[in-house]
């Protein structure tokens, strides 16, 4: 029983961080087709802000929460240089995006590297967070309640954003049939470089809350690459919905997987799951009905 | 990189062109000539031993998932370098060193070698970490007839006369920890490691130890090398009750594991964790606070009170930072150049031939002590050392051996290894 829970409780924790490394592509990919190998990248943005911040602010909870600000800032405006410079001349170009954007993430693990050394950093968690909380018999670390409660808040956010907001019905509009929009007067222009930054700034965030659990070094955002990619593809592009489900569903499969086998061979397993899932349902989880013929 | 002369910057305008070739640039070497593989094997060397210098190479990850680790082994190398030129230097000569990345790839560095050894013409190659790039490496320097000294301690049951091994085999190291944790009252194991060679080999070695010494295994996990999640791995370390955590992970997954493992209640009074590859520049990168009071299992820290440690500590701060650590590997990257050294000068040559057939008893008292070259198997002679990780981020030494251990790779003076080297 306490296995259960213990592996209910990483099922639960691993989804919501796979769900906060893959919001911000949920948007550029998922909205936008932008396959963006960069995004990693930009969590690692995200990841050194925090460091950085961490020496400027003694004080390790306040820079925790000034870092999910700036943060956001570092890894938008990332995003928002990235897609003002290259992506926006290669929109019809799918495979050039592709390579340019993982030519751009390599760059950037060389200019962390130069700026900060290859040996990973060290982000002291604050004292709030560090230990763990019991629940049901099993502890569960605080540090992964927090990413918890932050992805959640951010889905949240996102949702609120693209419902309700002016802003969120321009990306909508633009995202179910861009030349519809364009003759109703609103400028796809920006409402690209607007999506594209805020895609890039959650991977920023996203960043900083993964500096919690894991290490800082230049070649963090790669890890979580291929995972954020295949939440998107499995939740199905164009719905936030989508991904959520998918990343608390490949959460849950690897905890448990991951418990009777081994490591590696669960994350084997759940990528031929995933290759099964796509045969039947190569749309994902669940699609945007669009008239536009694109 | 010889590169600028490449065509791969044919219109400087397009910016997209540019950073592919930028991107290959620090991916493989956009210049690295494809190395020419139809030349002769095993042919005359073509090193240079007319001119005043001397040319070595150093072959480290600067790039990719083991780079935390192997940058500090190169800069090991370069001081080792600049003390022993600013002493005179090998044989008259200065030696020259010749930098390449690895890129944390098994593939690039046996290319990379090959390209030392035959564009380069270096005498002799100092570099590798994990047991798969040196696995990749060892055709290439048994087919050129080269000579690669590597520095880290690995899984043993392996011996070549053109490796020199200067890291710890299982009988200076894994041996010795398993010893001190079964002296302490240990009954029973878990072990976590990384996904490839030296984990899954080091794990047959602790069972077959295991089995003789009435250790119980609790559990045997691998992950992925680069693995950041430690969640489920920790239920079940926690799970299993274990007495001890063997700790195999390699890279930055120790940073993900043990900020799990602290979190989640685990500590070194219940279940402590003995690591075999978490050294002084790692603690740094873990966080002292997440690691204080696990243990590590090596040859050579930092914190050892000898005065040939205390000028190599010195030394090194000096030149790289008074923040910079000195660790287990850098220490036996900065003794092989010694006794690369010691060998050319006691073979009067730098022909492989010659320092082969000399190296047998060459010794150098290092920052760890006195090593001594084993002619036989081509490994040294290492003094083996347990040591608690203190907040301050220093490794201090709780218990050692009596003297420095002579190398066993294929644990043969060990009754219950004997069904391990088939």
């Amino acid at each position: 029983m306490d296995v259960l829970i213990g592996q209910l409780a990483t099922g639960l924790s691993l989804g919501s961080i796979l769900l906060l490394a893959a919001l911000g592509l949920a948007l550029t990919f998922g909205q936008m087709g932008v396959i963006n190998m960069a995004h990693g990248e930009f969590i690692m943005a995200g990841c050194y802000t925090a460091y950085v911040m961490q020496q400027i602010v003694s004080n390790a909870g306040a820079s925790l929460l000034i870092s999910l600000v700036v943060g956001f800032v570092v890894g938008g405006l990332l995003g928002v240089l990235l897609e003002t410079t290259l992506i926006q001349r290669m929109y019809h170009r799918p495979l050039d995006t592709l390579l340019v954007t993982f030519g751009v993430g390599l760059v950037l693990q060389q200019v962390a590297r130069d700026l900060f050394g290859a040996p990973a950093v060290n982000v002291i968690a604050p004292t709030w967070l560090s230990g763990g909380v019991e629940i049901f018999g099993t502890v569960v670390p605080k540090t992964r309640l927090f990413i918890l409660v932050l992805a959640i808040a951010c889905v949240t956010a996102l949702a609120a954003l693209l419902k309700a907001s002016p802003m969120g019905r321009r990306i909508r509009a633009v995202v179910q049939n861009r030349d519809l929009a364009e003759t109703s007067g609103i400028s796809s222009r920006r409402t690209d470089v607007t999506t594209f930054f805020i895609g890039s700034g959650l991977a920023g965030v996203a960043g900083v809350a993964l500096t919690l659990i894991g290490s800082t070094s230049p070649t963090i955002g790669q890890s979580y690459l291929i995972d954020a990619f295949l939440v998107v593809v499995v939740g199905g592009l164009g719905q936030i919905k989508g991904t959520v489900i998918a990343a608390f569903a490949l959460g849950f499969l690897n905890s448990f997987i991951e418990y009777s086998t081994t490591a590696s061979l669960a994350k084997v397993i759940v990528f031929v799951l995933i290759v099964v899932f796509l045969q039947a349902r190569p749309q994902g989880l669940f699609t945007v009905r669009t008239r536009s013929l694109v | 990189m010889p590169s600028s002369s490449r065509p791969c910057l044919r219109k400087p305008a397009v910016a997209a062109g540019a950073l592919l070739c930028a991107t290959a640039l620090t991916l493989a070497g956009c210049g690295s000539k494809a190395t020419d593989t139809v030349a002769t094997e095993g042919g005359p060397s073509c090193v240079d031993t007319d001119g005043p210098t001397i040319k070595v190479g150093s072959l480290n990850s600067l790039s990719g998932t083991m780079a935390i680790s192997e940058v500090t082994v190169r800069d090991a190398i370069a001081l080792a370098v600049e003390q022993i030129n600013a002493d005179g230097g090998v044989l008259g000569k200065q030696i020259e060193v010749v930098g390449e990345d690895g890129a944390s790839e098994p593939t690039v560095f046996a290319e990379k070698a090959e390209k030392l050894i035959k564009d380069d013409c270096v005498a002799a190659v100092f570099g590798g970490w994990t047991s798969s790039s040196r696995k990749a490496m060892l055709p290439v320097f048994e087919g050129n007839d080269a000579l690669l000294y590597y520095p880290v301690q690995y899984e043993g049951l392996e011996s070549s006369d053109n490796i020199f091994y200067t890291g710890a085999t299982t009988n200076q190291q894994i041996v010795p920890a398993l010893d001190y944790l079964k002296e302490k009252g240990v009954t029973s194991l878990y072990l976590v490691g990384s996904d490839y060679v030296f984990p899954q080999t080091a794990n047959r070695i602790i069972r077959a130890y295991a089995e003789a010494n009435d250790l119980e295994i609790k559990g045997e996990d691998y992950t992925p090398l680069g693995s950041t999640d430690f969640s489920t791995i920790v239920n079940k370390v926690r799970a299993s009750e274990a007495g001890a955590v063997f700790n195999t992970l390699n890279g930055d997954s120790n940073v993900a594991f043990f900020k799990e493992y602290t979190n989640a209640g685990l500590n070194p009074q219940t279940m402590p964790v003995i690591s075999v590859s978490i050294a002084e520049e790692e603690v740094k990168g873990i966080g002292a606070q997440n690691i204080d009071g696990q243990l590590t299992a090596w040859n050579y820290y930092q914190s050892i009170d000898t005065p040939e440690n205390q000028a190599f500590v010195a030394a090194f701060q000096d030149k790289y930072g008074a923040d910079r650590v000195t660790s287990d590997p850098m220490e036996a990257a900065y003794v092989s150049v010694h006794l690369w050294k010691n060998t050319v000068e006691k073979a009067n040559s730098f022909g492989v031939k010659d320092i082969q057939d000399n190296a047998d008893g060459v010794s150098f008292t290092g920052p760890e002590g006195l090593v001594t070259i084993d002619g036989d198997n081509h490994h040294i002679t290492k003094t083996a050392r347990i040591g608690e990780i203190r907040p301050d981020g220093l490794i201090y030494t709780t218990w050692e051996s009596q003297g420095p251990i002579e190398p066993d790779p294929y644990l043969e003076s060990y009754p219950w290894a004997s069904g391990l080297s088939g």
